[in-house]
């Protein structure tokens, strides 16, 4: 009996011995819309998940699942990683927000993030990136570098994020080139590369000579490498591969300083529901290197351009804007809300065919 | 709306392309099919070809050693269903089917490390007479080498099965094996070769869609066309002449919509991103009619002592 009084203890003992070596680290999810090596999206992601590594050495540990399909499947993931003692979930697809939102109401001892949304709750903070401001940017080197005036757009899934990058590419190529023309396919998927490279032949067939792409794989830069004469921007990563080729500049999301200082909340205790929603000033949205390709007033324009939006001194929606109804949407020197910002569901005027409901 | 920015030559180019993965993939299940056997698998094959391709591809940086590895790839996993239904003497439909799964994971597995890679480029074949000809010059020229070699094998599987002693052989043990046996050939012999050579085409058509179409690797990539190409065999009903007109029926309407929609055609996305797939059932419905062409012996076990 005395035996068995002491083995007990003894699990006992262990057992909150490596419950308190398990709580001495943090312990960081990730959950990914697509595979690791992407290339784009979800490659940055988990650059983000290594420099919280790199940051916190010892004290952290992360976990992260490539792949996972939005919807139901989403949640399984998630209650997974919250069964397994994560102390604090990044979902990084737009997909995942009403998943993390039931999961955040079962445990409200972790704490989520969602990346792209717009839901919060107690324990659960979203952020984003104020990636129109990089499509500015991008919208003003198409509009002055196409030579056919149709510039291709691979349009993913239609949400808010991806209208408003639409729309700023948009105003900004019209702005310099008054007769520029945007084509858009939509393929309906974040990570499809089949998809992607079809979308992109077919757009360049119709004549398209710039293509911007909101889908994370390079395939489209690919196609247009193949068809020459070509060119087109990283998405959400630098895409550096392509630098010789058709790649004139790119968009890259860098999480990594965001997610050191989200962790670094929960070790303090001081984490809280946030919304964050950062640009170009804070460096959540960098412009990758403009290549050669690109003529030196060109790059300097865009190069302005994309300092004045830090600056702050510009917001890429800035009136006289009309719908593309031709109703008024923001009269002369009018700037655009964030609300309005975050539930875009319109084109702006100029824009031909309708957003797929 | 604007449709005249649709150019035909061009769609008619890019239809080309995106036909050529069904093509290989559908040629090859018609001769295992002919030979008796209902294999399920290709799209199995064919994802394990893409990987195996991909990474012999990148590694030697020959596309053509790829293309090579993707057929000894697709031909190896199908020796494990032909093992397990000519020897083991296991249901056809459920070996199949296991094979698909089987193949879509095993390629998973292999391709880890290779997502994101740029392959080696398949060089495009400039056939001076071709392209000088009026209209199709465009259509018909500046492709890849593996597209002509698609019509050839389409060709030459045509004239194999019509014309030559192989092609009778093939046929006979298709339609009735225990006649074929009594007269002396090896039925699980020929089947076994069929399933190879089966096995072999959806290797290179997967290899097709890894290294040319898109080029890049990812999880799943074939999204499917091993099925289409299971169906158009059906929709052929069996001849290898239909087959091309199948493939290329479901890559005009797949590249199709697409055009579509970046012309701006006011008809909802959604419509015509399914609408390959409604074309290719609506036909395979009505072409159901004429049943009997199918080998009578299709998917039938055969053991020499029946």
């Amino acid at each position: 009996m005395k035996f068995i009084n002491l083995l007990a203890s003894a699990v006992l003992a262990l057992g909150t011995a490596s419950a308190a070596v398990a709580e001495d680290k943090t312990k960081v999810g990730f959950v990914y819309v697509g595979p690791v090596g992407d290339g784009g999206w979800t490659y940055e992601h988990d650059q983000g998940r290594l420099a919280v590594e790199e940051h916190f050495g010892d004290k952290v540990e992360t976990v992260y699942q490539e792949s996972v399909p939005e919807g139901p499947d989403a949640e399984r993931v998630i209650t997974q990683m919250a069964l397994q003692g994560a102390d604090l979930i990044f979902t990084t697809s737009f997909g995942y927000m009403d998943p993390t939102l039931n999961v955040a109401g079962k445990f409200p001892d972790v704490k989520f993030e969602h990346a792209t949304g717009y839901k919060t709750s107690d324990n659960m903070a979203n952020y984003s990136a104020r990636f129109y401001e990089g499509r500015a940017v991008q919208g003003h080197i198409s509009g002055k570098m196409t030579k056919s005036n149709i510039i291709g757009y691979i349009g993913s899934i239609p949400i808010p994020e991806v209208i408003r990058g639409i729309n700023a590419a948009y105003i900004h190529a019209k702005k310099v080139n008054p007769d520029v023309q945007f084509k858009i396919v939509w393929v309906f998927e974040w990570f499809d590369p089949a998809k992607e490279a079809d979308a992109a032949k077919a757009l360049i067939d119709q004549g398209a000579d710039v293509i911007l792409q909101h889908t994370d794989s390079t395939a489209p830069l690919a196609a247009a490498e193949e068809a020459g004469d070509v060119i087109g921007f990283g998405q959400a990563s630098d895409m550096a591969e392509y630098i010789d080729g058709p790649r004139v500049s790119s968009i890259i999301d860098n999480w990594a300083p965001y997610y050191i200082a989200r962790t670094q909340a929960v070790m303090d205790g001081t984490w809280e529901s946030v919304a964050t929603w950062d640009g170009i000033a804070p460096g959540m949205v960098e412009i990758g290197e403009i290549t050669d390709k690109v003529p030196a007033d060109v790059k300097a324009e865009a190069l302005a351009l994309k300092e004045s939006i830090a600056a702050g001194d510009y917001h890429p929606f800035t009136g006289p804007l009309k719908k593309q109804d031709g109703s008024d949407w923001l009269a002369e020197g009018e700037v655009a809300d964030d609300g309005t910002l975050l539930g875009m569901n319109f084109y702006v005027e100029g824009l031909d065919g309708d957003i797929p409901q | 709306m604007d449709l005249s920015s649709i150019k035909p030559a061009l769609l008619l180019a890019s239809l080309m392309i995106a036909a050529t993965p069904v093509i290989y993939a559908a040629i090859g299940e018609l001769v295992v099919e002919r030979a008796g056997v209902l294999n399920l698998g290709v799209e199995g094959m064919m994802i394990t070809g893409a990987i195996c391709g991909f990474i012999a591809a990148v590694n030697t940086d020959s596309p053509m050693l790829g293309f090579m590895a993707a057929a000894v790839g697709g031909a190896l996993l199908s020796l494990l269903f032909a093992l397990l239904t000519q020897y083991a003497l296991a249901n056809q439909v459920a070996s199949g089917l296991a094979l698909t799964l089987f193949g879509l994971g095993v390629s998973s597995l292999l391709g880890q490390g290779y997502v994101g890679i740029k392959p080696p480029s398949t060089p495009k074949l400039d056939i001076p007479v071709l392209s000088d000809l009026p209209g199709i010059g465009t259509v018909l020229s500046a492709h890849d080498i593996m597209i002509y070699l698609g019509l050839l094998l389409v060709a030459a599987v045509w004239a194999v099965l019509k014309y030559t002693r192989i092609g009778l052989i093939l046929r006979a043990v298709g339609e009735n094996h225990d006649a074929a046996h009594a007269l002396g050939y090896k039925v699980v012999r020929v089947r076994v070769l069929a399933i190879m050579f089966g096995g072999a085409c959806a290797g290179l058509g997967g290899a097709y869609i890894s290294l040319v179409r898109v080029p890049q690797w990812t999880e799943g990539m074939t999204a499917g066309v091993g099925w289409i190409a299971l169906a158009l065999v059906v929709f052929a009903s069996w001849r290898a002449g239909r087959v091309l007109l199948g493939a290329w029926l479901f890559g005009g309407v797949t590249v199709l919509q697409l055009n579509l929609q970046a012309a701006g055609v006011a008809i909802p996305v959604e419509y015509l991103s399914m609408s390959p797939y409604l074309i290719t059932i609506v036909v395979l419905v009505i072409m159901s009619s004429d049943k009997n062409k199918a080998p009578a012996s299709l998917g039938k076990i055969f053991h020499a002592s029946s």
